[in-house]
């Protein structure tokens, strides 16, 4: 099937070849056999999912979305009362899947770099913490992980005697409380000349490497505009005398005011897919620095580069091309793998569509919709870090 | 540039050398070593006084058949010891023929928990006679082996032998009825036992549906090619946990009317349908590495496309993705977990949860999910290290 058979001297032309023995024949014969039994069997499911439906007076549709749900959901970025619609409960359970997976990947990076850099470090403790530690998480299966966590949130301190770190954040059985930051009154102004700082550094880089692209020197701009991105804001900031306030958590008698809560089990879940994510991601950063020769190293020493200039201008854009196809993969696993939250009972899209479809019957047409939304989710995070993999791939001729 | 011989530095040898080497080298490295060595010294202290002085292991020893078998009826067990014992002279002999550091560890691994699970046994009270069992079966590894190395079985028989253990297997120990081999209702399987069927039969079952997707997938007829990459696209896209949902819910209805599969053939269904996307991509990968001039010399001496796959293509690309199934099989161990919650079956994590609905056991989470935590890790970090060997035996990803 793989390979063709290469094809005999164009005689099929003349019809000197019986068509038993006719390549091009035979090839569309076979893909028409295979559509046949793909179609078959297709027909034959259809069929018995529809005589099981109608047996069971089941129905196919979503028309239930718009009926009122009446179950509460613990949790959201958005309000949702029992008596909303269905729809805007799976809203707020596909919010819920957005907003960890979106803070896992942040979170799980950032700890995923800093494990593989632990990993190739001199440094024989570091050195093999790390390795413990990859190892300890990829031998392991997350959902142990998850319910491991969230026991051991659940055995946390009540309230009245809060784990406090630093005085500002504050842990207990109710979550994790963190300052809030408040908009003050010049806080508009100020987000302005970020803004501005930010188009600032930007132009200033790009004009950099477009000089440093034709050999003409580049009068530290590039240097300049990241002075320029910390400088105008703190200027700013001084200026305009903090626009930012924070909203600390005050303990009171049986809970905190003031603040932002995170419940128990949206950290359980976040830190659980960070922290396991994190092992997988390292392994790939590893790899990716180990890929860059040696000799790419001393290359660059040889022509002047200083370290710092040899891992931006050398180590990273070689390593990157290497990384990040697997970091795809790893970011698209953590979003799936957010679909373990129903063991801790976050309400994540899995959890709430697993609610409606016990509630309403309506179980094909949720599985439907649920697999729908994952693969759509899949199918824009695998478009975006192609899109970004084009950009640092070498051209290779 | 004196002819005498200085001893070198004490600074850069022996142990202390070794600590300025690679704890203390700068500054900041010293830094970080007293760090991360008092952040370590902390934790394993909590840990080992946790494991030690405060965990109440109780609810493991005395739920230890639970954990192994579920609620297999003991009286009929000596099934599992035989599936176990011949899966023990297997794993002997074929560490005997093939040879290889790889298949001797896992071998031997398979022989060392067995006495590890029957050390077990024996401690919680589980009866002499499945301590004896496991003792016995982890001999008949060593047995075999030596005797595998005297009298050298054929490679042919010993492949065939593999692939018919699994459904004789399951047949054994699902029963056919009558007086001999009375049926033991699915339901009633769980534990490690479970875990292990699950995993093994979705990377068999799997297997041959995912060679057959990778090289349509590689086809150059269109709507081969376009199938099979939608359905290894679609599964991939998904999370496992709907895919089991979907088999505990949906696989009852896609049957004829009539027909009842119990939940734990869904599960094994649905994780088959799921492991066959990865086994695919995997092969794919396999397929490949084999230069096309293997492909051309085939079709050159007149092989047809059936046979070049059949005598030149699939065997070589099959030997080189084996230590990418054994990871697959790794992963596949792990992620049995999620029956538990996609179909409330009681594989071990589902067992543990179970054993913690009991009000005895109230409150004693940390132990049970350590305990199975512990189990995962041992077992996977065995096969993770044989794959590892492998890997280096084949000569696989050397560049």
């Amino acid at each position: 099937m793989t390979p063709a058979p290469a094809s005999p001297p164009r005689t099929d032309r003349h019809a000197a070849v019986p068509p038993w023995r006719n390549v091009r024949l035979l090839r569309i014969a076979g893909q028409i056999v295979v559509v046949l039994i793909v179609a078959i069997i297709a027909l034959v499911l259809w069929t018995n999912l529809a005589t099981s439906m109608a047996r069971s007076g089941l129905t196919f549709g979503f028309g239930f979305l718009n009926t009122t749900a009446g179950f509460e959901i613990a949790e959201g970025p958005i309000p949702y009362r029992a008596t909303d619609a269905y729809g805007r409960a799976f809203a707020v359970g596909l919010l819920n899947t957005l907003v960890v997976s979106v803070a896992g990947i942040l979170l799980a990076t950032i700890l995923g770099v800093i494990v593989g850099v632990a990993r190739l470090s001199g440094n024989w403790l570091v050195n093999r913490v790390a390795a413990g530690y990859v190892e300890l998480m990829r031998n392991t299966p997350l959902l142990v992980q998850l319910v491991l966590l969230y026991a051991v949130f659940l055995q946390l301190p009540s309230v009245a005697n809060s784990i406090s770190l630093g005085g500002s954040v504050f842990l207990n059985q109710r979550g994790l409380f963190l300052p809030r930051p408040l908009a003050e009154p010049g806080f508009g102004l100020w987000l302005t000349l970020l803004v501005a700082a930010f188009v600032v550094a930007l132009a200033a880089r790009v004009t950099a490497s477009r000089l440093e692209g034709v050999g003409r020197p580049t009068y530290r701009l590039g240097t300049i505009g990241i002075v320029a991105l910390v400088a105008i804001p703190a200027v700013g900031w001084v200026a305009l005398g903090a626009p930012v306030r924070l909203d600390l958590p005050v303990q009171q008698r049986f809970n905190f005011v003031g603040g932002v809560v995170l419940s128990p089990e949206f950290t359980a879940l976040l830190l659980g897919l960070v922290v396991y994510t994190a092992a997988f991601i390292g392994e790939v950063v590893r790899g990716g620095i180990q890929s860059v020769r040696r000799g790419q190293l001393e290359a660059a020493y040889a022509v002047g580069l200083r370290p710092m200039q040899t891992l931006r201008l050398v180590v990273f854009p070689q390593a990157l091309r290497v990384i990040v196809p697997p970091l795809t993969s790893q970011y698209l696993n953590l979003a799936k793998n957010s679909s373990l939250a129903i063991a801790i009972g976050f309400p994540d899209l899995f959890s709430v569509t697993r609610t409606m479809a016990n509630q309403t019957g309506q179980s094909v047409s949720v599985i439907v919709l649920v697999m729908g939304t994952y693969l759509a989710l899949s199918l824009v995070t695998s478009l975006f870090m192609n899109l970004y993999n084009r950009r640092v791939q070498v051209l290779e001729r | 540039m004196s002819g005498e011989r200085l001893a070198p530095p004490v600074t850069l040898v022996g142990p202390i050398g070794w600590l300025r080497q690679n704890l203390f080298s700068t500054w900041y490295n010293a830094l970080l070593t007293v760090l991360v060595g008092a952040v370590l010294a902390g934790l394993t202290i909590q840990v080992v006084q946790w494991t030690v002085a405060e965990a109440r292991w109780g609810v493991v020893t005395a739920n230890l058949r639970l954990f192994l078998i579920g609620l297999y009826p003991i009286e009929e067990a000596w099934r599992i010891g035989l599936s176990l014992a011949s899966l023990s002279v297997l794993a002997g002999l074929s560490a005997a023929v093939y040879g290889g550091a790889a298949v001797r560890t896992l071998a031997s691994s398979l022989g060392a928990g067995q006495a590890i699970l029957a050390g077990l046994a024996a401690v919680s009270g589980l009866g002499p006679a499945v301590t004896l069992v496991l003792l016995l079966d982890a001999a008949l590894v060593w047995t075999a082996f030596l005797v595998g190395l005297r009298r050298p079985v054929a490679r042919r028989a010993l492949a065939l032998a593999w692939l018919a253990l699994v459904p004789i297997s399951v047949i054994l120990l699902q029963g056919v009825g009558g007086a001999v081999l009375p049926v033991v209702s699915t339901n009633l399987w769980g534990g490690l036992l479970l875990t292990f069927l699950l995993a093994i039969v979705g990377i068999v079952a799997s297997f041959p549906f995912g060679v057959l997707l990778a090289l349509g997938r590689r086809s150059d007829l269109p709507a081969v090619r376009f199938l099979s990459t939608a359905y290894i696209e679609l599964v991939r896209g998904v999370p496992l946990v709907t895919i089991l949902f979907m088999a505990a819910i949906m696989l009852p209805l896609f049957l004829p009317g009539g027909v009842r599969i119990d939940q734990v053939y869904r599960a094994m269904a649905g994780i088959t349908l799921f492991s066959a996307a990865y086994v695919a991509e995997n092969v794919r990968g396999g397929l490949q590495a084999i230069p096309t001039g293997q492909i051309e010399a085939a079709h050159a001496i007149g092989l047809n496309a059936v046979q070049t796959n059949l005598y030149i293509v699939l065997p070589q690309a099959l030997r080189s993705v084996i230590p990418a199934n054994v990871g697959l099989f790794i992963s596949l161990l792990k992620d049995t977990t999620l029956v538990s919650i996609a179909a409330g079956l009681l594989e071990l994590l589902g067992i543990g949860r179970a054993v913690l609905a009991q009000p005895q056991w109230f409150g004693a989470h940390l132990e049970v999910y350590a305990f199975i935590a512990a189990v995962f890790f041992i077992l996977c970090y065995t096969m993770s290290q044989a794959s590892y060997r492998l890997e280096t035996a084949l000569g696989v990803g050397t560049r």
